[in-house]
């Protein structure tokens, strides 16, 4: 048996299904769209699965979340559906029930957070409510697991009987005529199409384009059906859309009225008003905002995170010890071990590196997401992003990039227009990564030591400039079509769920471990191979012999206009392309330096001080590194990630190239 | 009168919806439908958004889009 869970996002949606199905969970893709699609069976009801579909207000065409919802529904024919309502935010949460109930699916409603209606002295009258809704009613409490098994036992029981909901007229006079017009013209087309017929017909009335065509109906009747809605708005004083959200507004005003004795003013309400004065405060927003994702990344980069990161790279170090003790005992061929150690082993490892990282990275997000904060972020810097036609909700990801790229890419999930989503992804490599940190501390300490800090900052200043230049023109060019407005809920804060937050952090760490193995596991061998032999497959133990160097050497006269002409430069380049701290591991090695200290004192026989902030520039901009591509595409797909590799060199070389000519003019 | 010139604290009750296409849907599913009363809580600390109570919860929308609701106080 299979049930939808559908609800209104901020529903405590996530909290059920949690509860439902454990961590017996399946997170995969919609076909075609990067909207979550998680399922599980249901805990001690191995059989029934519950597919969690992505949180709507609406069944309305215009966002892939209802779009991909409302083809589950009509395509894939679930047994029933559970639909979760906030009984703290009643009205809005129903008008989505209302809309449900109309397809004619069997549907039970669970009425979450009765917990704190009861707490806050205020009561519903289920039975009533159930009788005006058409569908049965479980009050419950997701997060204190309250009346979910009761939800699970009737949940199964109508979808065993296959109880449809009771037919529920929420409207009346002009309205109600159209529907019931409309209803007789399409009736064959909705019946051969398995569309249920009142849902059908609302649509029609509401000039839903998509169920036209989903209905192939023809011309005669598109035409009556234009007259029936033209005839309808004349006499209600409205135009479709309008009529019918005040039909179903003004239905579930009347129900809630006759059924919910609503609570004085809630606590939680109260609270959450509370803090959100000093939240969104005028003054104090932007800088609390600013403190926390300072103790974000202190947490993240700093303090713990580098120490983990540490110790779990000398644990994978250790592993790799032990491997080529035993490779070598066996006495196994040097190249293939050379392969398994230096390319498989050390490659995968420096990646798995990443993973503490990562995970204490969305342990901190999800909480920020969970308790309502992330809306609040949006709300608040939503002003700084419209420039490039982004929302609020863009900004912590991009915030993020200044960490990492590959979390940053993975956070934008949460954005709710592909579009916005696209666009973010794009530009967050711009964002300065801390992985790029080694190459700069290097070059500002052998050519700008006096201007340590000025020439830092104006490489990170110059990444977002180049980011926002390059939102303008996507925005113009790319990326033109409609934005999603941004009209957003501001939940109410509550404490985040324990078992989500764990949940959702062994998702993302799960997500990366199998990137780790699969795009990257290749990348590295490949880089090994280009690293190990010569052009006749001969290994070597001298790297400008390799073919590395001789791609190096292909690529240096390309490079020859932006000012680095000689081939260790652009073979230091290219191994970037794994990940940027090899740029100076390779450049050490190429200008044959023992350690660090020495780089220092050779890098001036390579680059002159201008070229070297050119370097520096390049390195800013130009192509991500493996793992970030590697979450491009499995964000936006292969074709995406190709063309952000290609996007992102030409942006860099373009930029590098004007500094340099610039440069040699006044220098 | 329109919603982006209400002042912050003062109840009005929604007239008609302006606009079209996706973003007047968005605003009727959101419950922003004729009738029903709404009150600006605070605007963000660069003046724009706004956000809004109605229905018994908080929601935020841009200026650009409050301008297309039309309000009458109360």
């Amino acid at each position: 048996m299979i049930f939808a869970l559908i609800g209104n996002p901020n529903c405590g949606k996530t909290t059920l299904f949690n509860q439902l199905t454990g961590s017996k969970q399946h997170v995969g893709n919609f076909p075609g769209v990067t909207v979550d699609k998680k399922e599980g069976p249901i805990k001690k009801h191995e059989d029934a699965i519950v597919v969690d579909l992505p949180g709507i207000y609406s069944l309305s065409p215009y966002t892939a979340e209802e779009i991909v919802t409302r083809d589950f529904l009509i395509k894939e024919h679930p047994d029933a559906i559970i639909n979760i309502v906030d009984a703290t935010n009643i009205e809005r949460n129903l008008y989505l029930t209302l809309q449900l109930a109309e397809l004619n699916i069997p549907m039970i409603i669970a009425l979450n957070m009765m917990d704190e209606i009861a707490a806050n002295g205020g009561r519903i009258d289920i039975e009533t409510l159930s009788e005006l809704l058409g569908a049965p009613i479980v009050p419950i409490s997701a997060s204190k697991n309250q009346g979910v098994e009761e939800l699970v036992r009737r949940a199964l029981k109508i979808g065993g009987n296959k109880e449809k909901p009771k037919n529920v007229d929420f409207c009346s006079g002009d309205v109600h005529r159209a529907i019931h017009s409309i209803a007789h013209i399409i009736c064959d087309e909705a019946d051969s199409h398995g569309v249920a017929l009142r849902f059908a017909s609302v649509k029609l009335v509401e000039g839903d384009e998509r169920m036209m065509t989903d209905l192939e109906i023809q011309p005669p009747e598109i035409d009556i059906i234009g007259h029936i809605v033209e005839d309808m708005e004349f006499h209600c004083g409205m135009d479709r859309e309008a009529a019918l959200a005040d039909a179903r507004y003004n239905y579930i005003v009347e129900a809630v009225k006759k059924t919910v004795v609503k609570p004085t003013e809630s606590k939680e309400h109260v609270r959450s008003v509370k803090i959100d004065k000093i939240l969104t405060h005028k003054i104090f927003a932007i800088p609390i905002f600013l403190c926390i994702m300072l103790v974000i990344f202190w947490i993240t980069f700093g303090a713990i995170g580098a120490g983990l990161s540490d110790a779990f790279s000398m644990g994978i170090d250790a592993i790799i010890g032990v491997i080529d003790k035993g490779l070598e005992s066996l006495a196994i061929n040097e190249t293939l071990r050379s392969l398994l150690i230096d390319g498989v082993c050390s490659g995968v490892g420096s990646v798995l590196s990443f993973l503490p990282t990562i995970v204490l990275m969305f342990f901190l997000l999800s909480i920020l997401e969970d308790s309502g904060y992330m809306a609040r972020v949006a709300f608040v810097m939503d002003r700084f992003l419209r420039t490039i036609g982004l929302s609020g909700r863009s900004f912590v990801p991009m915030l993020i990039g200044f960490g990492c790229s590959v979390p940053a890419i993975m956070a934008t999930r949460t954005l709710s227009s592909e579009r916005d989503r696209r666009l973010t992804v794009v530009l967050i490599p711009f964002m300065s990564c801390s992985a790029k940190l080694p190459i700069y501390a290097t070059f500002v300490a052998a050519f700008f030591a006096e201007k340590k800090a000025l020439i830092m900052f104006s490489i990170y200043l110059l990444g977002i400039a180049v980011g926002i230049l390059c939102g303008f023109i996507m925005k113009k060019f790319a990326y033109e079509g409609e934005p999603i407005p941004f009209i957003m809920e501001l939940p109410a804060y509550r404490f985040p769920a324990v078992q989500s937050v764990l949940l959702h952090m062994w998702e993302k760490a799960k997500d990366f471990i199998k990137k780790a193995f699969t795009v990257i596991f290749i990348a590295t061998i490949i880089i090994w191979l280009l690293q190990s032999f010569d052009i006749r497959f001969n290994m070597v133990n001298d790297s400008s012999q390799s073919i590395l160097a001789e791609v190096g050497r292909f690529i240096a006269p390309l490079l020859a206009p932006v000012g680095f002409s000689d081939w260790r430069i652009a073979t230091a380049l290219v191994t970037g392309f794994s990940a940027k701290e090899a740029v100076i591991s390779t450049l050490a090695v190429l200008v044959s330096a023992g350690d660090s200290s020495q780089i220092t004192a050779l890098l001036p026989d390579l680059f002159t001080p201008l070229t070297a902030y050119c370097f520096l520039v390049f390195c800013l901009l130009y192509t991500p590194c493996v793992a970030a591509i590697a979450a491009v595409k499995r964000e936006l797909g292969g074709k995406a990630a190709i063309v952000t590799v290609i996007f992102q060199t030409f942006v860099a070389w373009i930029v590098t190239f004007i500094f340099y000519n610039i440069g040699m003019l006044i220098l | 009168m329109k919603l982006d010139k209400l002042k912050i604290g003062q109840p009005a009750v929604i007239v008609r919806v302006n606009g079209e296409g996706a973003i007047r849907r968005r605003l009727f599913d959101m419950g922003l439908t004729p009738g029903v009363r709404v009150v600006i809580r605070k605007t963000a600390p660069l003046g724009d958004p706004i956000e809004i109570s109605l229905r018994g919860y908080e929601l935020t929308l841009r200026l650009e889009e409050a301008g297309k609701i039309e309000i009458e106080e109360i």
